[in-house]
């Protein structure tokens, strides 16, 4: 099995993704929102959306996605009910009635600081706890004083996924301003198949420059590679996509420097979207 | 001599002129489509949901000609599968405020339909080169999409036609 590299190369990362709200105890597990269609039309449309953390793209074999920092808005910002929901041991499953026409964003998002250190008896120790939410405010006094190598790092992660009712709109998609986020300069409920599509990753509201990107297709258990495509964003933090394959894509990406508010010292984003390329 | 030859130039150019800019001036030229629906012996058939459209060279919809759909299922069912008609629905579907008169309709038996390009569609077409798109969906079933390259206005003798292999037979636009 091909690993993510870009993973392993900050270790931090590592230990952040092991931290953060949704609980992913092995980093390589991949996050995702999966709707069963995203160009809907009609009267109230509704579609349904699985979450689930796994090793195979879109194959609900591992852990599901916890739902607790969930959210989706139709394209007035307005949040919209998640009906339905169930949480199983695998996936967790819900839908959503489109009662207005445009696009709507389905994301779980989190943007805090962690820290991890060892003990004096030499175990190590981490806040927030696993599973727990962040806690800037008490971060400070989380680190025992005695704590040898303490490392606070801002980490920001993010899991979405668009759909669409009627004609795509921009009110939704655009970034919050807050954490490792894309700024879709085509449209994600546009794709098409044999066009090339134009992507901008910002941290915290500025450009994402060397920012690492993976792309997978879904159906990677009926071949023999992950044949993931990899991209590394300009100083624009822009990298773009000609779409080769109609399909359902996951993109994920993963930024980090040194620019933090302090007590942090290093500032970490991850990002994952779930993506329909349709045929011409 | 001399103002003979002027006055051809003027009277040529003037023509041209009003060629170009009164598309009306060909509003004698009328459009067919022919549209042929296989009948298809299958366990579980449902008449296919079938848009036909004008676009300009680079797929940029021009004007819809006939969008055949359920339109009779209540709250409006049978939009759900529009989107099926991929095309057609990136390129004009989704914009419009459905049903659309004098271009949604039922969908329609298997066999040969012929349709009159209506003339406010053909009033919409300026002087230039134009794809006729005939593209077709059926629930349980497979997608097509055939286009028929036009240039406007049309000369009388046009006539273009191609044969579908799944989901449209025979396809045909021909100008009188």
């Amino acid at each position: 099995m091909k690993i993510n590299t870009s993973v392993f190369k900050h270790g931090l990362l590592a230990a952040a993704v092991c931290a953060s709200v949704i609980s992913a105890p092995a980093f390589a597990h991949r996050a995702w929102l999966l709707p069963q269609s995203t160009v809907l039309a009609g009267d109230e449309p509704m579609v349904t959306i699985d979450g689930a953390i796994s090793n195979s793209i879109f194959i609900a074999d591992y852990h599901a996605l916890r739902s607790d920092s969930l959210e989706a808005h139709n394209n007035q910002g307005a949040q919209v009910e998640l009906q339905n929901l169930h949480t199983g041991r695998f996936r967790t499953s819900f839908d959503l009635t489109l009662a207005e026409p445009g696009t709507y964003r389905i994301a779980s998002a989190s943007r805090g600081m962690t820290a991890r250190w060892q003990n004096s008896d030499g175990s190590r120790g981490m806040f927030p706890g696993r599973g727990q939410p962040h806690n800037d405010a008490a971060i400070s006094d989380a680190v025992p004083d005695d704590a040898e190598n303490v490392q606070i790092g801002l980490m920001s992660r993010r899991i979405e996924t668009f759909v669409t009712a009627g004609a795509p709109t921009q009110q939704t998609i655009a970034p919050t301003g807050e954490g490792l986020e894309m700024v879709f300069h085509t449209h994600p409920n546009d794709l098409f198949n044999g066009e090339t599509a134009q992507f901008q990753l910002m941290i915290d509201g500025e450009p994402a420059s060397a920012a690492e990107v993976i792309l997978i297709k879904d159906g990677a258990r009926y071949r023999n590679q992950q044949e993931e495509t990899e991209f590394t964003t300009d100083s624009e933090g822009r990298f773009e996509v000609q779409w080769t394959e109609p399909g359902m894509y996951w993109l994920e990406a993963s930024y980090q420097d040194e620019r933090a508010p302090a007590p942090a010292t290093s500032r970490r984003g991850s990002y994952a979207v779930t993506l329909e390329v349709l045929p011409e | 001599m001399r103002s003979v030859t002027t006055f051809a130039v003027i009277f040529a150019v003037l023509s041209s002129l009003v060629l170009l800019m009164s598309p009306a001036a060909q509003a004698d030229t009328s459009l067919t489509v022919e549209v042929e629906i296989p009948r298809l012996s299958v366990a579980e058939y449902h008449r296919p949901y079938i848009a036909i459209w004008v676009s300009d060279p680079h797929q940029q919809r021009v004007s819809d000609i006939e969008v055949w759909y359920d339109t009779a299922m209540a709250n409006q069912e049978g939009h759900k599968w529009l989107p099926d008609l991929r095309q057609w629905w990136r390129r004009s579907g989704r914009q419009l405020d459905l049903p659309v008169d004098g271009v949604s309709g039922a969908t329609r038996a298997p066999g040969n339909h012929s349709i009159s390009v209506r003339e406010s569609a053909l009033q919409a077409l300026e002087r230039g080169d134009y794809i006729l798109h005939i593209e077709a969906a059926r629930e349980v079933g497979g997608r097509e999409h055939l286009r028929l390259p036009f240039s406007w206005p049309a000369d009388a003798g046009l006539l273009q036609e191609q044969q579908g292999e799944h989901e449209l037979g025979r396809v045909r636009l021909h100008a009188h």
